[in-house]
């Protein structure tokens, strides 16, 4: 009666995690999707408490409440633009989480084993499902089980270090130990060979072992990925949180750990390829870091860039009909959005057509800058994908560049020998004028020279972001 | 007689081989004269050299010398050209002794080509398919003639092309004609004294000209439509605040074919053409027609039926006057009010009614012409028979007539691409390509199918029951989340990661079900994840409702 009860509310969970998040397709069902999560997961662990095998109640609920209480602040405090380290962060503990719980259940299992028959039979809760399988099913319980502490390890090192690199705590160059990727295989190998040690014994020095070797692929292949990748690295670590849930869930026989695990891993898996595609690379370079080998010399770049002030950039600004503003996360690092938001509303005011482009891989998160524009009260309707906005460039009179460097790069499509060549990019020089504000003369994330700072209508705004944007705003009139 | 021909370029193109011309050098050495006469056409207002371009023609090394007067029309007088550097002379005669290269707005009249000498050059206009005797005596006194109006279309020649500037001020000035004529405002208002409707303009013929006349119009506040026979300029109409009069029909003309003019167009086109006029007759305030097909009389576009359709007071301006004009009571050179009170403005001197404006302009394109005949700026001339725009423009040269001249190396306008027409495809291609299509995507999807079927199949014969009970709902879950994701939408993919964020720490279910564990280790580490999934959940939540909140709509 009591399992049935707990099924069911399993259910009823499930479609609601579904539904929210089906509802994210648009801004405004979004809203109420997010409630449909919250209800979902209330009623998930509420079933679980009164189910079978849940006790000590009281000490659930205070680790629910102080691990709350601690969640709440964060979420409270986090500034919009510390989004990407935050989803970094709470990956890690998702996946710590995961390498407890595989621990635990190799724990049980092994004290299972030790026990006699009567002893099985006084046990409750979970050692007690676990104590009814066969052979057979304990050989896969331990599968699953060590894939489950694999993978939530590997997501556990990989997101601190990813966090580390995007609160700029560990340098955001892709780095690798003398043996670049033949350290990862080796560890995986080990890993792969404890796996049939473990299935054969049992042992715990194995899982140890493995756990060791995971924690250091996580570490290693973060490591060697570089800034301008973190939005594929975080949507990745965000899917293999996911699929480490459903490796619990199949070890611990929960549909629901298994349902909501596979709809994470997936939802990252998707956002990943998303992300790849923006950037026309493939997964697997990506993930073994750094950019794809050139084929030849990048092309040369002729010209000089030229500085234009403040007065020049707002007379032109004055006098354009249309504008675009291409921001990218030069906009969060100065935390410039207000300021952004600020000239945009002063343009608006003016009957100018204002829009923002925002390329798929802007800033350090899927979505990162739509998120940092909503923060600073723009309007969602004049924030344009990409492919939206792209073929409107050639009949914009002024195009402002806003901390962005390699996703407006035309060598992208005028040089084949460029890193980044057939990478879709923002088509801004097409515009009648181009600023670009930007701290100093340097190349990007991505190390490639940009021959857009060097054409003949563009002109360099140099100086923090928001200091930039700040000296414009009295000269809109 | 060549008055107001601004929006013709002659049938310039016409293919005629021509004798190779070699490049000529001409003064070696000693500076050369630049001198402009006063027109002495009969209200010709303009001057072809202006103080400003005294000033820059020295810089290229030129002298320059005008005929006194010639300036006084336009606003220049004698004492400004003497401060540019100027030499002013007395009389006509005394210039063409002068000068070197003498540069004029009209071409020469009888007298003036008299005056031409050997080895000296003129640059005016001069439309030399009208003008052949002239051209022909000139080139036997050995001058030679540079025609402004036979610059060639293309890129590098717009700084000298007269045509394009001398229509704009007409474009400009056929709207404040009109407005001069016409008794209301332009722009509507509400006032205190009542409602004022703003006035309708439709302009036919969206040559430079036309262009000019609609973006005067449209700044005006009028309400502007413009009709042109190549659809490829309704985007340029659009672009200047005006509504196409969008016709439909199906075989359009590529302007491209004929260097961006118009040509004649079907008897059908000119029917459905006219019928679209009336329709619009009785609504306009303002009619302001530029329709002109190069080497051919004004097409008739403004019927007599439309002018008494039209409402008292209506005002049309026919920039194609000299032409004959586009409207059929045009009468060339005068103000006409018809019966019901339209008045007809037939002038063709618009451009020399701003002469200040226009001979700014005409000096200018008169100065870039002489900046290419100088490439060294050394006060050399060098008249480069090679030069497209240069050989173009030259009617005649070293006492030989040397119009036409050879099609030019550059197309003037890059030829429509031929658009793909999927649609050729017979009804039978298409299905049998839709049916191809649709086999393979039917081949990939059962292969996939199988091949995942039989995989899952085979970890079955291997597997308990209690596995594979939970790896269908693995698989469904999956699948699902494949669905769901694909839709959502790309400004969310923050929040999207926040959520599956936050609920990824369902995790927390493994934890409650181990918690109660009689083993301490791992009622510890339980409770470890149990405190690290909870800071998940709620923070994830949270964050995400906060990122939600602030999508709001303009």
């Amino acid at each position: 009666m009591e399992y049935g009860f707990t099924t069911a509310a399993y259910v009823v969970a499930a479609v609601l995690i579904i539904q929210s998040l089906g509802g994210l397709s648009g801004q405004e069902s979004a809203k109420r999707a997010v409630w449909y999560g919250i209800v979902g997961m209330a009623l998930a662990i509420a079933a679980t408490l009164i189910g079978p095998g849940a006790g000590n109640w009281f000490l659930s609920l205070i680790m629910i409440a102080v691990g709350g209480a601690i969640g709440y602040v964060v979420a409270q405090r986090v500034q919009m633009t510390e989004m990407p380290q935050l989803v970094a962060a709470m990956h890690s503990l998702v996946g710590l989480a995961a390498v407890f719980i595989g621990f635990n259940t190799h724990i049980e299992l092994a004290s299972i084993a030790g026990m006699d028959e009567t002893a099985r039979a006084a046990l409750t809760g979970f050692a007690a499902k676990v104590a009814e399988k066969t052979a057979v099913e304990v050989a896969i319980l331990r599968v699953e089980t060590f894939l489950g502490v694999f993978i939530g390890a590997v997501t556990f090192t990989g997101s601190v270090i990813a966090f580390g690199k995007l609160a700029g705590k560990v340098d955001g160059k892709a780095k690798k130990l003398p043996g670049g990727h033949v350290l990862n295989a080796g560890a995986a190998i080990i890993s792969l060979v404890l796996l049939f040690v473990y299935l054969q014994s049992g042992s715990t020095l194995a899982l140890l072992v493995m756990t060791l070797a995971a924690l250091f692929i996580g570490y290693h292949l973060i490591m060697g990925i570089g800034g301008a990748d973190m939005p594929v690295v975080v949507s990745m670590l965000n899917s293999y949180s996911g699929w480490a849930a459903a490796a619990i869930g199949f070890s611990l026989s929960n549909d629901l750990l298994i349902v909501v695990g596979a709809l994470v891993g997936s939802s990252g898996a998707i956002l990943s390829y998303i992300m790849c595609k923006a950037m026309n690379r493939s997964f697997i370079s990506v993930i073994l870091g750094g950019f794809g080998g050139t084929t030849g010399p990048a092309m040369e770049v002729t010209g000089e860039q030229i500085a234009i002030d403040a007065e020049g950039v707002a007379a032109a600004l004055n006098d354009a009909d249309s504008i675009i503003i291409i921001p990218g996360y030069g906009m969060a690092v100065a935390q410039a959005q207000q300021s952004v938001s600020e000239l945009t509303r002063k343009l608006r005011a003016k009957g100018k057509n204002v829009r923002f482009a925002i390329h798929p891989v802007a800033g350090r998160l899927p979505g990162h800058m739509n998120v940092l524009l909503a923060e600073a009260k723009v309007p969602y309707d004049i924030v344009l994908e990409m492919d939206e906005i792209n073929e409107d460039f050639p009949e914009t009179d002024v195009a402002i560049v806003i901390g962005s460097n390699d996703i407006v790069n035309p060598a992208a499509q005028e040089d084949p020998n460029s890193p980044i060549a057939g990478m879709p990019v923002l088509e801004c020089w097409k515009a009648k004028q181009v600023f670009v504000s930007k701290r100093g003369q340097g190349t990007g994330y991505s190390g490639i020279e940009n021959p857009l700072f060097f054409k003949e209508n563009t002109r360099m705004f140099y100086g923090d972001a928001k200091k930039s944007i700040d000296a414009l705003l009295p000269m809109i009139d | 007689m060549q008055g107001f021909e601004i929006f013709l370029r002659g049938d310039k193109w016409r293919k005629v081989e021509h004798p190779g011309a070699a490049p000529a050098a001409k003064n070696g050495g000693e500076s050369v004269k630049i001198g402009a006469p006063r027109e002495i056409f009969e209200g010709e207002n303009r001057v072809a050299m202006t103080p400003d371009s005294v000033v820059a023609l020295a810089k290229l090394g030129h002298t320059s010398v005008i005929e006194a007067g010639a300036g006084a029309k336009a606003g220049f007088s004698d004492d400004a050209y003497r401060a540019a550097g100027a030499e002013v002379l007395p009389s006509a005669k005394a210039v063409f002794d002068a000068a070197d290269v003498v540069v004029k707005v009209r071409g020469p009249e009888a007298a003036e080509a008299a005056l031409l000498k050997r080895g000296q050059t003129l640059i005016s206009f001069f439309w030399p398919a009208q003008n052949e005797a002239l051209l022909k005596q000139v080139a036997d006194q050995g001058a030679t003639v540079v025609a402004m109006d036979m610059v060639p279309r293309i890129s590098r020649a717009q700084k000298m092309d007269a045509l394009s500037s001398m229509a704009n001020i007409a474009g400009y000035r056929a709207v404040i004609e009109a407005g001069n004529n016409f008794g209301r405002f332009f722009t509507g208002q509400v006032t205190a004294a009542g409602k004022i409707p703003p006035a309708k303009v439709l302009i036919v013929g969206a040559g430079v000209a036309g262009l000019a006349a609609i973006g005067t119009s449209v700044s005006l506040g009028a309400i502007t439509y413009a009709f042109d026979v190549r659809p490829e300029v309704a985007e340029q109409i659009e672009s200047m605040g005006a509504e196409f009069v969008f016709l439909e029909f199906e075989q359009a003309q590529d302007g491209a074919a004929t260097g961006g003019y118009a040509a004649p167009s079907s008897p059908e086109f000119r029917e459905k053409q006219l019928a679209k006029f009336r329709e619009l007759a009785p609504e306009m305030d303002i009619v302001i027609t530029t329709a002109l097909i190069p080497g051919r009389p004004a097409p008739k576009l403004w019927t007599e039926d439309m002018v008494k359709m039209m409402k008292r007071g209506s005002v049309i301006i026919d920039l194609a006057a000299e032409r004959g004009g586009n409207c059929d009571l045009t009468v060339p050179d005068q103000k006409i009010v018809t019966e019901n009170g339209v008045t007809i403005v037939g002038y063709t001197d618009f451009p020399s009614r701003m002469a200040a404006q226009a001979s700014t302009l005409y000096a200018t394109n008169i100065r870039h012409m002489l900046t290419d005949l100088t490439p060294k700026k050394d006060g050399v001339i060098h008249h480069n028979m090679e030069d497209d725009v240069i050989r173009g423009a030259t009617v005649a040269h070293e006492g030989a007539v040397t119009y036409p001249p050879p099609p030019p190396k550059i197309a003037a306008i890059a030829a429509a691409k031929p658009k793909e027409k999927p649609k050729e495809l017979t009804p039978e291609e298409k299905r049998a390509q839709e049916l191809a299509a649709f086999k393979k995507q039917t081949r990939d999807q059962v292969a996939m199918l199988v091949a995942g079927g039989a995989l899952i199949l085979l970890a079955g014969l291997y597997t308990p029951a209690s596995f594979m009970s939970h790896f269908i709902v693995f698989v469904l879950s999956v699948y699902v989340g494949v669905q769901v994701i694909w839709n959502v939408s790309h400004s969310l993919h923050t929040p999207l990661m926040a959520i599956t964020n936050a609920i990824s720490s369902i995790i927390i279910l493994g934890a409650l079900m181990q918690i109660g564990s009689g083993n301490w280790l791992v009622v510890i580490l339980a409770a470890l994840s149990v405190f690290m999934a909870g800071i998940n959940i709620f923070g994830g939540f949270l964050v995400t409702r906060r990122m939600l909140a602030m999508f709001q709509k303009s």
